[in-house]
């Protein structure tokens, strides 16, 4: 690929036409044109606006009860032998994720810019639960666009969103996951555009999402930074977070952009192996393409006709990801590697064994990561690992890959 | 340099009455089959030819648009098949204009300067691309221009006055009013309305403003076609498609003759449009 030039900060993007580098971007129809627009405004008024900013603290302190605990993994550094392994705690959150963050933030740019109803698509159901979970608190209704596939997977998840009034709308298009559901939520809003604000759950789609998304989020990587420099006097060797669409990497990533020491390494979900399409590792084995309001890579053949990937979890079964990890894996400031669902279900039993600590599947793609690097590591070096969310909603999955019934 | 889409357009202008603008699916169900649909649609009383091109993620259609171009991609249909289809169609006709209509990721990947290449070469004349609002110019507007390709513009009741000059900045061959907010192949929206839409963007430009999505029967085509110079109609002929398709895809009957009686019956109401109109 085109290599950009190493800027002097990897922390300005995007650029005022949304472009991080060649990726990003407003590619919709114009219908949503006119929305999309509106939404930039809003966001530009609030991102820096106080009252806004203490509004969010207030209910991410109080509500979502932040900050996340920087925890030193001891049982799991002593397992591993080698560098210090932290985990920043997003599993602690309301509702089990990092996927509250962005959404405590969103509702209140809803609240602000008069909408009247809030839609979301969702692929684990972590992203649609968070949803549910503010439009109850504001008072929203609030319509979950999920794949009939994810529906079936997770449906602990599913349940939830029913208990807390959200609609839950099943997508049977395509394989039944997070793009297909995707897909419906955007027509959802090509069709509802007066009074619909879409909550995208992830840092893609059309500017300014990837933005706002990763601003939401950047309060794990701001928070971590400062931590680590309280607990350890230092900052990390290296941070590790899993990328579906990339939220929580990218919140985890950004705050350590220009601290040029520190290696940042994000985990696709090498699924079954990056030989086949059986996988979801799209900056591994896709190209740059457009879809879904951005270009960004994607997993697509030769005619341009985006492939439905496969991973164990669903939370990173998304054919693409979010626009900045495209740009930052071009100008070489991210690694991005792949796990397979096999290493990923070690490191979740693993997890479960030494640290008493059930890692949602897409989290234990990044402590799968942490495993197999932490043992050729100094001891006093140190790995913080991002522990996106919890795993309750992944035992069912677990179970049946372990040939068990529960 | 005029397209056959300004020539088109100018001789319906002097015959007073509007075109009527059909949609179908390239590859639906198959090559050949598609191809027969695409020969009968001018015999039939189409003025202007919209060639779908298939994609796997059509976000802004129907499930009627969606399922066509699923059937379209699982018959082999690439975007290659589809200048190829076109570039068959015009070694029998080289008078009906064809557009392209589709999104943007199969031409990306196909390569901007060589679909442009190709497409003038396969008798292509314009182009509309749901996912490239006027903010994606650079993308493949302005070198479609500069080809000599028409880029037909969307505009949508959430296009007001402010934001009309842009979305009509770098637009040619016709302006597609999209008639209400939604997905193609929704219910008609209020035609007052419409009409009013349609003066509205008239007062803005030039261009000839045809009025597409949700357009499905001859009685809807007269009361659109009274005030637009133009008719869209698109899911209501994939329909027709899928329509003499049985369970597992076979043919029940012969798809390109019932789309052709489909597409006569819209004839009579576009060119008794402005009779009506007239009354």
């Amino acid at each position: 690929m085109n290599k950009p030039a190493t800027p002097n900060s990897f922390r300005t993007g995007p650029d005022e036409q949304g472009m991080f580098g060649i990726f990003g971007g407003r590619f919709v129809a114009e219908t949503l044109m006119p929305l999309i627009l509106d939404l930039e405004k809003n966001w530009n008024e609030v991102k820096n606006d106080p009252d806004f900013r203490a509004e969010l603290t207030d209910l991410s302190t109080h509500y979502a009860g932040r900050p996340s605990k920087l925890y030193f993994a001891e049982g799991l550094t002593k397992h591993l032998g080698g560098a210090k392994v932290y985990f920043k705690r997003e599993d602690l959150n309301h509702t089990g994720s990092h996927k509250i963050n962005n959404c405590l933030g969103q509702i209140l740019l809803a609240k602000r810019m008069g909408k009247k109803r809030i839609i979301a698509e969702t692929g684990a159901g972590q992203h649609g639960v968070a949803s549910a979970t503010v439009a109850a608190r504001f008072g929203f209704p609030c319509v979950v666009y999920m794949g009939a596939t994810d529906v079936a997977r997770q449906s602990p998840n599913v349940f939830r969103m029913k208990l807390l009034g959200a609609e839950v709308r099943p997508v049977t298009a395509g394989h039944g996951t997070l793009k297909d559901a995707m897909n419906e939520a955007l027509r959802d809003w090509v069709t509802n555009v007066e009074d619909t604000y879409y909550l995208i759950g992830t840092a893609a789609g059309p500017h300014p999402y990837p933005e706002l998304v990763r601003d939401f989020q950047s309060v794990i990587g701001t928070e971590a930074r400062a931590q680590i420099l309280e607990q350890e006097g230092r900052l990390p060797d290296t941070i590790i977070a899993a990328v579906g669409g990339g939220s929580n990497a990218i919140g985890m990533f950004h705050p350590f952009l220009d601290d040029k020491d520190v290696r940042i390494i994000g985990i696709e979900a090498g699924g079954r192996g990056l030989d086949g399409i059986e996988h979801c590792a799209s900056m591994n084995a896709g190209s740059p393409g457009v879809l879904h309001g951005n270009r960004t890579y994607l997993l697509q053949n030769a005619d341009g006709q985006i492939m439905d990937g496969h991973s164990i979890s669903a939370g990173l079964d998304y054919p693409g990801v979010g626009p900045e990890h495209s740009w930052l894996r071009d100008s070489g400031r991210v690694e991005y590697v792949p796990i397979l669902d096999d290493e990923a279900l070690e490191a979740f039993k693993l997890t479960t064994r030494v640290e008493g600590i059930i890692p949602a599947l897409e989290s234990a793609h990044a402590i799968a990561h942490a495993v197999k690097i932490v043992p050729a590591m100094d001891k006093d070096q140190i790995v913080i690992v991002n522990l996106s969310g919890r795993g309750d909603k992944d035992v069912h999955t677990v179970a049946s890959m372990l040939g068990m019934e529960i | 340099m005029a397209t056959r889409i300004d020539r088109r357009m100018a001789k319906l202008r002097n015959e007073g009455r509007p075109a009527l603008v059909t949609y179908f699916m390239g590859g639906d169900p198959d090559y050949a089959t598609s191809l027969s649909i695409m020969k009968a649609l001018p015999g039939a009383g189409s003025d202007v030819i919209e060639l779908g091109m298939p994609f796997s993620d059509p976000m802004a259609d129907g499930p009627a648009i969606q399922a066509a171009g699923l059937r379209a991609l699982k018959g082999g249909q690439t975007l290659v098949k589809t200048l190829k289809m076109a570039s068959d169609f015009r070694a029998g006709d080289d008078e009906t204009p064809i557009v392209l209509m589709g999104y943007y990721n199969p031409i990306y990947i196909y390569g901007v300067d060589r679909f442009l290449k190709d497409a003038i070469a396969s008798g292509i004349d314009g182009l509309i691309v749901v996912d490239l609002p006027p903010e994606m110019d650079e993308e493949l507007c302005i070198p479609a221009l500069k080809a000599g390709i028409n880029f037909i513009r969307l505009a949508t009741p959430t296009t007001d006055d402010k934001r009309l000059p842009k979305v009509l900045q770098n637009t040619s061959g016709f302006v597609y009013y999209v008639s209400m907010t939604g997905i193609t192949g929704s219910a008609l929206a209020d035609t007052g309305k419409v009409a009013t839409a349609v003066q509205r963007i008239k007062g803005h430009t030039n261009l000839p403003v045809c009025v597409g999505f949700g357009v499905k029967t001859a009685e809807q085509a007269r009361v659109i076609g009274a005030n637009a110079d133009g008719v869209v109609v698109g899911t209501a002929i994939v329909n027709a498609v899928a329509n003499v398709l049985g369970p597992k895809g076979e043919k029940t009957a012969d798809p390109a003759e019932a789309v052709a009686t489909l597409v006569s019956g819209l004839a009579q109401g576009v060119r008794s449009a402005r009779l009506a109109a007239a009354e």
